[in-house]
């Protein structure tokens, strides 16, 4: 396969990016979208110009470190038949002379760092001030002190796949960090262990998702569509409900 | 020892012409006594630090995996001040995450005779005797410790309808002790660690520095005392210090440029640190795993694992008639199906070790009864051959029992994770599998105490290469790295900064952290310099397919020898003919892997004579002049009873090897057999 | 009301600031009008009773509701200042939202697709400008009686109504300003569910839209069957 690429190139936070085209030549179907770019940079590479700066760790769809905007959609989710990320997202899904746009996420609390890299740490804070349990190495009780429900469970799990990778965010008309904090909120929320601290978690967490800079909720649903683990849409709902239940509690006043 | 029988005694080792025999190294941290009773009595005479002294020591540690975060976490939560440094964009991406399949821990949950001895047994018999007992006791006896931490922070592990959790047994042991969280174990343990890890950022504890790699360790009067690293973002050269460094910065499979590791693993940290004298313990022993998807092409970047538990009920076979092997495997009749595994072991059948597994899946394919497509391959002598690399893992049988809805359910996620990759459905026809790397039992050498063999310097995870001897049982990993993290190095590492307030204040001033800085700009401005013509992923998939071809499942002295030359003229041309874009001052991606790759080179050297000179199989190191005659792996207890410690005495000079005796005094040993 | 919670706050006072509260503000107010609605479009039946039917009607509503509960003429103005204060509210929420999802993008795509979005989810914020506009024209035309384009009010709301109707445009005019209103009532009927919690599975979303499409189409044939039966002269 032979395809036309229009990449956002920006040097660094601070210069203005713009997009420009490549030729990809001899692209196998079953390449990865990243090592379609590889292939790219190894040409940049030996011509003596700069490669594509994009962040990806493990390439198999579990760390979270890869995403891009493909033809306007997170990790390309417009162009693949499944739920997925960047990496795991294959050359057969595009056909032979296609032009693929490639940016990078695009929202305020994720400043691009160069080319198609950004900075996502606002997702480390946001679980620095309440995505824990508290508890110390040592004090746990034996594992099977507190049974849990499977389908408490079950949830619980669904909302702790999140890789936070930041799509939600990027797919979001308000740049919203809902999906990503509200999968937390339920994972905790489903379990006793996560109980104690469940009212001034919200509290906590919330206050730091808007103070990063992110968007409000509106409901419409991109993130989820996006979301590579498909992290349930009505995780967002459950965090509202513990908002409004947690306004009426005593924790954090 | 006089020096004469020392010398005559390296030369009965075989390729004695690549390194020179040292002193023997031995472990002086584990407490004589019964074995049940080494760690109790360790912890308890183990020095102490005051509670209000805590907060005046610092500690850095290098990593945010499993090992890596939850000690940063569980040290932070004792009340030390710690630095903890990761070359990805925040800690949560650390490679743990990949682990899919579980968590080994001696509960007893089934009621099927396990124990915190069977565990260790089971343990040291999968590593094939190389390991060192006392510190595999110690991980078996603090196994369940995890699981309870583990849960009581929200880990959300698999759970029958009653509320209890769910066990199910794992690669090729006989009970039912491993804890999962349905293909996804590792990623949950890891965002565990992550968010205990986080909560300590908060409370200030911990001070995280992301995208900082480690590129070179302080060593200040004989003991180590920060590390010297490059801000990836800025390019900024750096200067940490430290009363004591951890290193868990996990394994090297890269050096096979292709495995199942993230593509940022590496080993320069450790490379750094055995640079700077701390030993290399059995670098030679690579795990690969039986289970991966098959290569594609020479583009490929890396190899997915599909978790072994696919060999509960899957079944491995090749065709028997080679012609066959092109053919549609639904049209291959079950007369000419050659179900391998189950034909040569017929009591473990397709669940045999990974090695195992692994070297008859190579087996058949040198025998040109591999299936899928043919890629290209290079002979000893550069001659250009097709080979198809590839065996069935065929599931019908078990759709049969089990309804597609049944298999779905147990194994759906890999199923649509292999359909993605291959664009084939693995419900209709048989998925293709292959052997690819996939961890390193070798690491940096520690005592009981995780201490390497400089002062201060710590080592653990995969990174160091205590517990799983030369192949480690599946599921084993994920319960060392939290032992390490979680229970090991937070009781252990207090002995040593007990007397730390005492030790000299050391900072950018001192002529050591003077001599780090400047190598490490130095070795950047070299690699910048030199503008040559190759990639750095070209030198680099070179080097990986030298390791894989002679350092990989099967392993001769005259391939290794031809590997160390390969890998010495490899090398020579990478630092004439490398090409490094852009500036230091930037994000450079390129930059960082040249530097990576450059160490890769000195390690696959090291690699290569550590398999030269281990000419017996075990575990995952095998010889073929070693086997036995219907060419199973033959140990040489009498001879190789030890772990293999390198000490690094100069680029281009031969390294030293100091051996550690293996004593086993709480369990026989045996030879191996799976048959 | 500063936009982004500060660390001077505590973590409960950030909360009642935070941009979930700001929507459970606007989700209750949303419900609150459309539950006006609903009754409103109930009364606006009463046309179809004929004269004295809908001037009693409109009577009863102005003077007599919760009467003797409260003296004459209480409950009215005490009901437009709960609607008021939920028409500023909705807005203020609206506006503040809007503000800090502007912020939160300095740069848009340059290809850009949406997967989900509906026309009415995207249109929230531009269609309840407009429709809050025609909302003052309907107001100072049937409440204050400042714009009737048919002639001066003479004293029956019903003649009032009938000749307004008889517009062949006025009631083009008010079939548009109905879309605008019904859209925003189908992504805002949902929305507002799932922002006060109610959304708890995907078959609770499929449920919540389809009464989002339900109760949007009702108002929609509710409002407008009365001025296009006055039109065609099917009424009066």
């Amino acid at each position: 396969m032979n395809i036309t690429l229009r990449v956002w190139r920006q040097a660094n936070a601070a210069s203005e990016g713009r997009m420009v085209t490549y030729q990809v030549q001899d692209v196998s179907e079953d390449m990865s979208f990243l090592e379609m770019l590889d292939l790219l940079n190894e040409d940049l590479t030996v011509k003596g110009e700069e490669p594509i700066a994009f962040d990806h760790d493990c390439r198999e769809g579990i760390c979270g470190m890869c995403g891009v905007v493909i033809n306007g959609t997170a990790h390309g989710r417009g162009n693949s038949p499944v739920a997925t990320t960047t990496c795991q997202l294959h050359m057969r899904s595009f056909s032979d002379g296609a032009t693929i746009d490639v940016e990078p996420w695009r929202a305020g609390a994720f400043p691009v760092i160069k080319d198609l890299v950004v900075d996502r740490s606002a997702f480390d804070r946001i679980i620095q001030a309440g995505g824990y349990v508290s508890v110390n190495t040592g004090s746990a009780p034996d594992a099977h002190a507190n049974a849990v429900g499977k389908l408490k469970a079950d949830r619980a799990f669904d909302a702790a796949t999140c890789i936070g990778c930041g799509a939600c965010v990027a797919a979001c008309p308000n740049h919203s960090g809902m999906l990503f904090t509200a999968a937390k909120i339920t994972h905790l929320a489903m379990l006793p262990q996560g109980q104690p601290e469940r009212h001034l978690r919200i509290k906590k967490m919330l206050a730091t998702h808007d103070a990063e800079g992110f968007g409000g909720c509106t409901n419409i649903g991109e993130c989820a569509a996006v979301c590579p683990k498909e992290i349930p849409f009505d995780t967002i709902s459950q965090l509202n409900r513990d908002l409004i239940a947690s306004l009426f509690k005593r924790d954090g006043k | 020892m006089t020096t004469t029988t020392k010398a005559a005694d390296a030369k009965k080792l075989p390729g004695a012409d690549y390194f020179t025999l040292g002193e023997p190294v031995a472990d002086t941290k584990a407490p004589a006594g019964p074995i049940e009773q080494k760690w109790s009595k360790r912890k308890f005479e183990a020095k102490l630090v005051n509670p209000a002294n805590r907060r005046k020591l610092t500690v850095i540690i290098v990593g945010t995996g499993l090992a890596g975060g939850a000690a940063a976490a569980s040290l932070g939560e004792a009340g030390y001040n710690v630095l903890n440094f990761c070359y990805q964009d925040s800690p949560r991406r650390a490679h743990s995450i990949a682990a899919q399949g579980g968590i080994n821990a001696a509960k007893n949950y089934r009621n099927d005779n396990d124990s915190t001895y069977r565990l260790f047994y089971d343990t040291v018999k999968g590593g094939d005797y190389r390991a060192r007992e006392t510190n595999v006791y110690r991980l078996a006896e603090v196994s369940a410790n995890i699981i309870d931490q583990c849960v009581a922070q929200g880990v959300p592990f698999a759970r029958e309808y009653g509320g209890l959790l769910d066990n199910r047994s794992f690669g090729g042991v006989q009970v039912q002790r491993t804890f999962y969280a349905r293909g996804q174990t590792g990623q949950q343990l890891l965002i565990g660690a992550y968010q205990a890890l986080e909560r300590q950022v908060a409370a200030g504890t911990v001070k995280m520095y992301a995208r900082h790699e480690m590129l070179e360790l302080i060593v200040a009067d004989g003991k180590a005392r920060g590390i010297v690293t490059r801000d990836m973002v800025t390019g900024e050269i750096e200067t940490y210090f430290a009363d004591a460094v951890v290193l868990a910065t996990g394994g090297y499979g890269n050096v096979f440029f292709l495995s199942t590791n993230a593509m940022g693993c590496n080993v320069t940290a450790n490379w750094r640190a055995h640079r700077k004298g701390a030993y290399f313990a059995n670098p030679c022993y690579t795990q690969i795993h039986p289970t991966c998807i098959p290569v594609h092409g020479e583009t490929q970047s890396k190899l997915t694992l599909m978790s072994e538990s696919l060999r509960n009920d899957g079944r491995i076979w090749v065709p028997k008639n080679a012609e066959d092997c092109g053919k549609d495997p639904r049209e291959i009749a079950e007369e000419d199906r050659d179900y391998y595994l189950e034909r040569i072991y017929p009591s473990f059948g397709n669940l045999v070790p990974r090695d195992i597994a692994s070297r008859q899946a190579k087996n058949r394919c040198d025998e040109g009864r591999g299936v899928g497509p043919a890629v290209r391959e290079f002979d000893d002598d550069g001659n250009e051959k097709m080979v198809r690399r590839g065996v069935y893992l065929d599931f019908s049988e078990a759709i049969a029992r089990l309804g597609k809805d049944g298999v779905a359910a147990r194994y759906g996620n890999l199923f649509d994770m292999y359909a993605q990759i291959t664009g084939e459905n693995p419900y209709e026809t048989p998925m293709r599998i292959y052997p690819a790397v996939h961890y390193t039992m070798g690491g940096l050498w520690v005592d009981y105490d995780l201490s390497s063999n400089i002062p201060g310097l710590y080592v653990t995870g995969e990174a160091n290469f205590s517990d799983h001897g030369a192949n480690r049982l599946g599921a084993s990993a994920l319960m060392q790295g939290l032992a390490d993290g979680y229970f090991v190095l937070p009781n252990t590492i207090n002995d040593y900064l007990a007397d730390a307030l005492k030790f000299p204040k050391v900072d950018a001033s001192h002529p050591a952290a003077i001599e780090a800085l400047e190598s490490v700009k130095g070795r950047i401005d070299k690699l910048l310099s030199i503008n040559g013509s190759r990639t750095v992923d070209s030198f680099h998939k070179e080097l990986g397919h030298i390791m894989w071809e002679y350092c990989g499942m099967e392993r001769t002295e005259e391939g290794l020898k031809l590997a160390i030359a390969k890998i010495d003229e490899l090398q020579a041309e990478f630092w004439k003919d490398v090409k490094v874009t852009g500036v230091n001052e930037d994000f450079n991606q390129t930059l960082e892997r040249a530097g990576r790759v450059a160490d890769f080179f000195e390690l696959g050297r090291l690699m290569c004579v550590d398999a030269l000179h281990r000419r017996e199989s075990c575990g995952g190191h095998f010889r073929a002049e070693s086997q036995t005659e219907d060419g199973e792996a033959l140990r040489h207890d009498d001879e190789f009873l030890y772990a293999a410690a390198w000490e690094f005495t100069g680029t281009g000079e031969k390294p030293v090897l100091h051996k550690e005796d293996l004593v086993y005094e709480a369990i026989e040993l045996k030879q191996r057999s799976y048959k | 009301m500063s936009l982004v919670a500060t660390t001077t706050l505590t973590p409960h006072q950030s909360a009642v600031r935070s941009t979930v509260a700001l929507k459970a503000l606007m989700a209750v107010t949303g419900l609150l009008m459309i539950g006006f609605l609903l009754m409103h479009m109930f009364g606006n039946s009463k046309m179809f009773l004929g004269e004295e039917s809908f001037n009693h009607y409109a009577e009863w509503l102005k003077v007599e509701m919760l009467y003797p509960l409260l003296p004459k003429g209480w409950f009215i103005w005490i009901f437009r200042a709960v609607m008021a204060a939920a028409i500023v509210l909705h807005i203020y929420s609206a506006l503040t939202l809007w503000r800090r999802a502007k912020l939160a993008s300095p740069a848009t795509y340059e290809a850009k697709r949406r997967l989900a979005q509906t026309y009415s989810a995207r249109t929230m914020r531009w269609g309840g400008i407009i429709l809050a506009g025609l909302l003052i024209f309907h107001l100072a035309q049937f409440t204050v009686h400042a714009t009737l384009v048919a002639g001066p009010f003479t004293g029956s709301p019903y003649q009032m109504v009938l000749s307004e109707f008889k517009i062949w445009w006025m009631v083009a005019l008010y079939a548009l300003w109905m879309v605008t209103v019904c859209m925003h009532i189908r992504h805002g009927f949902w929305s507002a569910f799932a922002t006060l919690g109610a959304n708890t599975s995907p078959k609770a979303q499929v449920v919540l839209n389809a009464c989002a499409w339900a109760v949007a189409l009702l108002l929609y044939i509710g409002f407008m069957v009365m001025p296009v039966a006055v039109l065609f002269g099917w009424i009066g």
